[in-house]
């Protein structure tokens, strides 16, 4: 995973709530068995729409997706993240995440980055007033700029050190493996085997 | 103080206690494995030369992608068919146990698990799927995970998790009979809202939960996920041990009565507390559905389509924008609401007692011209039972369509699709946009509402019909 420690790109405002991981991208993108490629998925049932935002210059060439409330519920597909991430997106800000989508967001290093509702409104309306403004999102600080403005963001501490090293997390896990085969080692009997 | 059921479970996990802001890392028992979210994991293995840790901890099985219809051929969809063959290469290089299409044990990964007695009262269960909630039912911590987690399970056998909130949804009183345990959670939803739950585990608990079957309760299990919560959980009890002595991968003997012991510790104490608590009157309840575009915009059958101009801005935006899509008028009658298809399947409603509550109110009735029904089992293994039963028999007689098992129109990754506009009454748990295909509108019901709404061609409930049938399911 790449390190993240600051980022800076245009803002695209998504003025939606409740935008759930089939909204960013339908089951039917889910066939491929590659990592990449989910671009073209990407909000698809709304990309033939010219006045969504994805359509319109200069958002679409945006990395820092603005987004309404419960933003990522529902399915746990991880191809949502990779589908904002291929399409070149590193960040999006909500006020509320879907939990799944949080946890795989912080995998595959994209940053959820949590801001409160009112702030959010004030970034729409901040890019909306110079489409095409460029957002720098600072980890180390938890800040995102917008010319005059900063807002804070939530991120837990854990995700940002990961990010900020862009450390592989089953390689952390797996320095903890005598402890992995000593907790085997004291598991019931009765628990059930697949074999 | 006391702990509650979920903290007894994680804390029996514990490998290692995270120190400062580090999570803890928690122990996985079962891990269930289907073609969607997984290629991309077992990729990750190869590339890193790991290998996967506990294959006796790890099932598989073709679910997301499988057509229903003329399963011993080859899958006609091509990129469908490289998943999974793609699956059942990957199974075969890292050892794991597969139930692959035609297989008498194949069905959606949500059913294997408790058919099988994978499931226990006390485990941590994980799949690439938000609808792993389900297996909670049985006590279980049991909850969705993305790809890359799937790819730490199947390296460490372990996830490294910040603990969860625990919220009590307390559902007291008794059930009408024709009212199930899918409208008790659709209430739920609609009372808390999607995101609700968000950092919680939910418990289901009272008086309600304890008279439900096993199957009800998995049902409700099934959609904590619809209320933002990460996992939904019962504690067990004799009907949860009924449920699964005798099956194939329960304990036996000795190790049947150990196993049984320490299920019965895993309960919340009573001087435990909960981070949030829900109130449910089960008395009151009546037959719910979803008119709406997500899971919480839901009302009772007796209720009309809500109408924006009586709510505040944002409200009515979003309602406005719901209604939009589904092509309603506000203030019609729910129960005018006419339906082109009825879907009775999925991993919340396809299991045997759902297709007996079904076949009961089609018994001798025939569903509306104006009506396609599929009726898609969740495992072959019910697919079996029911035929054992003759239940497709009612189902066939009755004019609906009687599939082989897979996860079907619940999400259309095969052939199963709505067309754009088509309206349908669901007994799935996603009413999304385009979820049952691109421009389709779902309507998330119980199987009594499926079964009825078939027969009249509106959203209706088996009281609808003449004469009345009514069902305690």
């Amino acid at each position: 995973m790449d390190k993240f420690t600051t980022h800076t790109g245009i803002g695209t405002p998504l003025r939606v709530s409740n935008v759930d991981t089939d909204q960013i991208i339908p089951a039917v993108f889910l066939k491929r068995v590659t990592r990449t490629g989910f671009d073209d998925g990407l909000f698809a049932s709304w990309r033939n729409d010219p006045a969504f935002v994805l359509n319109q210059e200069p958002y679409d060439r945006g990395s820092v997706l603005v987004a309404g409330s419960d933003f990522g519920t529902g399915s746990s597909r991880e191809h949502a993240v990779w589908a904002l991430m291929d399409y070149g997106f590193r960040v999006v800000i909500s006020s509320r995440f879907g939990e799944i989508f949080k946890g795989n967001s912080s995998k595959a290093g994209l940053l959820a980055a949590t801001v409160d509702q009112s702030d959010v409104e004030l970034l729409w309306k901040k890019i909306e007033s110079r489409p095409g403004l460029e957002l720098t999102v600072d980890l180390h600080a938890r800040t995102i700029t917008a010319e005059d403005l900063v807002v804070p963001f939530s991120v837990d501490d854990y995700t940002r050190w990961r990010l900020l090293e862009g450390l592989d997390d089953i390689g952390l896990t797996l320095r903890h493996e005598e402890d992995i085969t000593a907790y085997e080692a004291a598991r019931p009997s009765h628990k059930p085997t697949t074999v | 103080m006391g702990r509650t059921l979920a903290e007894k479970v994680w804390d029996q996990h514990v490998v290692r206690q995270g120190e400062g802001d580090e999570p803890d890392l928690l122990y996985i028992d079962l891990h269930l494995v289907h073609e969607v979210t997984s290629p991309q994991a077992f990729d990750g293995l190869r590339l890193h030369g790991r290998k996967l840790r506990r294959p006796d901890l790890t099932i598989a099985t073709e679910d997301h992608n499988v057509p229903t219809l003329d399963i011993l051929k080859p899958i006609a969809d091509e990129v469908s068919a490289t998943q999974v063959a793609t699956l059942r290469r990957n199974v075969e290089e890292f050892g794991v146990r597969l139930f692959p299409m035609g297989d008498a044990n194949q069905g959606i990964v949500h059913m294997i698990g408790p058919e099988q007695g994978l499931t226990q009262p006390g485990t941590t269960v994980v799949c690439g799927d938000s609808h792993t909630s389900t297996h909670g039912a049985f006590g279980a911590l049991a909850f969705g995970i993305g790809t890359s987690e799937v790819e730490h399970v199947m390296a460490t056998q372990t996830l490294p998790l910040k603990p969860f909130r625990t919220m009590a949804i307390e559902i007291e009183g008794e059930l009408r009979p024709g009212v199930t345990s899918k409208d008790v959670i659709l209430k739920v939803i609609s009372q808390i809202g999607t995101g609700g739950g968000a950092g919680y585990v939910l418990e289901y608990r009272g008086a309600a939960v304890r008279a439900m079957s096993m199957e009800a309760r998995m049902t409700m299990c099934n959609m904590s996920i619809e209320a933002g919560g990460r996992a939904g959980m019962v504690a067990p009890d004799e009907t949860t041990f009924a449920y699964l002595k005798g099956r194939p991968h329960a304990p036996q003997g000795a190790e049947w009565d150990a196993a049984v012991a320490a299920w019965r510790e895993l309960r919340t104490d009573d001087d435990a507390v909960f981070d949030a608590v829900v109130h449910i009157d089960a008395d009151s309840l009546t037959p719910f559905v979803t008119w709406g575009t997500n899971p919480g915009q839901g009302l009772p059958l007796g209720e009309s389509v809500p109408d924006p101009a009586t709510m505040d801005d944002d409200a009515a935006a979003a309602t406005r924008k719901a209604l939009d899509y589904m092509g309603l008028e506000p203030n019609t009658k729910l129960r005018d609401i006419a339906v082109d298809v009825v879907f009775l399947g999925s991993c919340t409603n396809a299991r045997i007692e759902d297709f007996r509550a079904a076949a009961d109110v089609l018994r001798g009735n025939r569903i509306a011209d104006s009506v396609q029904m599929l009726v898609v089992p969740g495992s072959m293994a019910v697919k079996a039972q029911a035929e054992a039963e003759g239940l497709d028999q009612v189902f066939l007689d009755a004019g609906a369509e009687w599939r082989n098992a897979g996860c079907s129109m619940c999400l259309g990754m095969n052939p199963d699709q709505l067309a754009p506009g088509q309206r349908c009454a669901s007994t799935s748990n996603r009413n999304f946009e385009g979820r049952q295909g691109k421009g389709g509108r779902t309507h998330l019901v119980s199987p009594l509402v499926a079964a009825a709404t078939a027969v009249r061609g509106t959203l209706s409930s088996p009281e609808d019909l003449t004469p009345t049938v009514l069902t305690t399911a």
